[in-house]
C-alpha cells in the first residue's frame, strides 16, 4: 500500500491546514481532518465550527479535565477558546447552508477530477455513514479532502469518475494525499506540490486519471 | 401559569403510555444529550413496532450503554431513521448495521442537517422545504428536485414526532430547560416536533421561577414530563470516550 510513503498523517493534515486564510471559519471532519487543529500557523485567526453546534473549540481536553459533555465531531472531548458559542443542531446546520463555512475538511474513497467525491458508502454495502457530510460537501464555500494515495490493495482514489455513490459533485478544490497535494481541473489532476521521497513515476503510477505537472514542481511545503 | 409540576418519580412511569408503532427520537450526539435513562426504560418497558429517530444507533464505544440496536436486538424496531447505519471507518463496526445490512430492521438514511431541519419544520408548522443537501446522489434518485434562482434543491418533509426523549442539566418544575455546553445538539429541536417530550435531568429540579426567563434554552411549553436522573451506578452518566486505535 502506498500510505507508508511520503507524508504521514499529522503531515498531510498540516499542509491542508497552511491554507487556511486569517478569519476563517474552519469544519473539521472526523479521522485525519481534526488534526489540522494541532497545526501551528501563526496568528492567524481561526474559528473552527463542529456540526453538534459548537463554534469556537480549542485542543483536546487533557486528560482529567474533560467536560464529559462538551465533545467535537469525531466525539473527542474537546475545549472551549475564548468567545465560544453553542447552539443546537438546526442552527449549526443553518450555519452550513447558509454559506458561513469557509472550508471543509473531510476524508474520502475517492476524489473525481470533476470535483465529485464519496465518502459515506463503501462498495457492496447496504446503508452507510452520511453524518454531515452532505450538507457540508454541498454548502462550505471551500471542500479540500485529505486521503492517502491509494487503497490498502493499491487502486487509485484519485480517480476519472467515481465508483462509489457520491457525497456531492463538483466541490473538491483541494486534495492532499500522502503522495502530495492535488487539484481536480475538469479533465484530470493538477499536481501543486510532490511529498519528499515520492518520485514524480510513482505518483503517475497511482493516478487513475491524466496527471498536468507544471514546470516547477514544488516540493509539499511542511512550515507555515 | 401552572404550578404543577411536571416531575414524575421513575423513568419507568415517564415512558409507560408509549404504545406500540410509537415514533420517537432520542436526543444525543455521541454522548453528550443521549437519554441513556429512557431508552433502558423503553427497554424495560417492551413497547414493540417503534420507529426510532436519532443522529445514531449507538453502540461504538465502550462500555456499551443503552442504545438503538439494543432496542433492535430486543425486538422492538420497525424502522429506525439517522444519519449512519454503518461507520464510515470499516474498521469501526457498530451493532445496527448487521441488522440493516441483513434486512432485520429497515432505515432511512438522512444527511444529518437534513434530519435536524425536518424536526426543526415539524415543530415550525412547515411541512416541507427544500434543501441543496444531497442533490446529485444516490439518495436524490427519482425525488422531486427544483431549480430555484438557479441552483437545483431536493424536496424534504417535515419529521412530526410521538415522542421526544431528550437529556438536559438544569429543568424546572414547568418544564423550562438548560442545557451544558454540547448536550444541547438535538434536543431543542426534538422537543419542538414531538406530541410529548420527556426530560432526563442531572440535576435537581428547581422550583418554578428560579431560572432567569433569558437563559432558557427550550421552553416548558415543549416539555411534558420531567426524571431527574439518580447518581451512578442506579442512573447512567456519560462516560470517558475510549480513544480506539486504527
Amino acid at each position: 500500500m502506498s500510505g507508508t510513503k511520503g507524508l504521514n498523517r499529522q503531515q498531510m493534515a498540516d499542509r491542508i491546514a497552511f491554507e487556511f486564510q486569517d478569519g476563517w471559519i474552519v469544519n473539521l471532519g472526523v479521522g485525519i481532518p481534526t488534526m489540522c487543529s494541532n497545526t501551528d500557523i501563526g496568528d492567524r485567526d481561526i474559528t473552527y465550527h463542529s456540526e453538534n453546534g459548537v463554534i469556537g473549540y480549542g485542543p483536546i481536553a487533557p486528560q482529567g479535565e474533560e467536560d464529559l459533555n462538551l465533545v467535537n465531531a469525531g466525539g473527542q472531548n474537546v475545549t472551549l477558546k475564548a468567545g465560544a458559542a453553542v447552539v443546537h443542531h438546526a442552527d449549526s446546520f443553518a450555519i452550513i447552508r447558509g454559506g458561513r463555512i469557509d472550508v471543509t475538511v473531510m476524508g474520502a474513497y475517492e476524489v473525481a477530477c470533476n470535483g465529485d467525491f464519496a465518502n459515506w458508502k463503501i462498495a457492496g454495502q447496504k446503508g452507510g455513514g452520511i453524518g454531515g457530510a452532505m450538507d457540508l460537501a454541498a454548502c462550505a464555500r471551500r471542500v479540500f479532502i485529505i486521503m492517502e494515495q491509494t487503497t490498502r490493495s493499491g487502486a487509485p482514489r484519485l480517480v476519472a469518475q467515481c465508483a462509489l455513490p457520491v457525497t456531492a459533485r463538483g466541490v473538491v478544490k483541494l486534495v492532499a494525499t500522502n503522495y502530495g497535494l492535488f487539484e481536480p481541473i475538469g479533465d484530470g489532476f493538477r499536481i501543486r506540490e510532490i511529498a519528499p521521497g515520492v518520485t514524480l513515476d510513482e505518483v503517475h503510477a497511482t493516478v487513475g486519471c491524466k496527471l498536468t505537472v507544471p514546470e516547477n514542481l514544488l516540493t509539499v511545503r511542511l512550515v507555515s | 401559569m401552572t404550578q404543577k409540576s411536571k416531575q414524575v418519580g421513575t423513568f419507568r412511569e415517564a415512558v409507560q403510555d408509549v404504545p406500540d408503532g410509537a415514533t420517537i427520537a432520542f436526543g444525543g450526539f455521541a454522548m453528550p444529550g443521549v437519554p441513556f435513562n429512557l431508552i433502558k426504560a423503553l427497554l424495560e418497558h417492551g413497547a414493540k413496532q417503534l420507529t426510532l429517530v436519532a443522529n445514531t444507533t449507538g453502540g461504538a464505544q465502550q462500555p456499551r450503554m443503552p442504545d438503538i440496536g439494543m432496542l433492535v436486538e430486543n425486538g422492538q424496531v420497525r424502522k429506525v431513521i439517522c444519519a449512519f447505519t454503518a461507520s464510515t471507518r470499516p474498521t469501526d463496526v457498530i451493532p445496527f448495521t448487521k441488522y440493516y445490512e441483513s434486512g432485520e430492521v429497515d432505515a432511512e438514511l438522512v444527511p444529518q442537517g437534513t434530519l435536524a431541519e425536518r424536526l426543526r419544520a415539524a415543530g415550525a408548522g412547515i411541512p416541507a422545504f427544500y434543501t441543496p443537501t444531497a442533490v446529485g446522489t444516490e439518495l436524490a434518485a427519482g425525488r422531486e428536485t427544483r431549480v430555484i434562482n438557479g441552483r437545483e434543491y431536493l424536496l424534504e418533509y417535515a419529521l412530526p414526532l410521538d415522542y421526544a426523549f431528550i437529556r438536559a442539566t438544569r429543568a424546572d418544575a414547568s418544564g423550562n430547560l438548560q442545557f451544558h455546553r454540547s448536550q444541547r445538539n438535538f434536543c431543542p429541536v426534538m422537543a419542538t416536533a414531538a406530541r410529548v417530550t420527556i426530560a432526563e435531568v442531572d440535576d435537581h429540579i428547581v422550583p418554578v421561577g428560579t431560572i432567569d426567563p433569558d437563559q432558557v434554552h427550550t421552553a416548558g411549553i415543549f416539555v411534558h414530563r420531567l426524571v431527574k436522573v439518580p447518581p451512578a451506578p442506579e442512573g447512567l452518566w456519560p462516560t470517558r470516550r475510549q480513544e480506539r486505535r486504527r
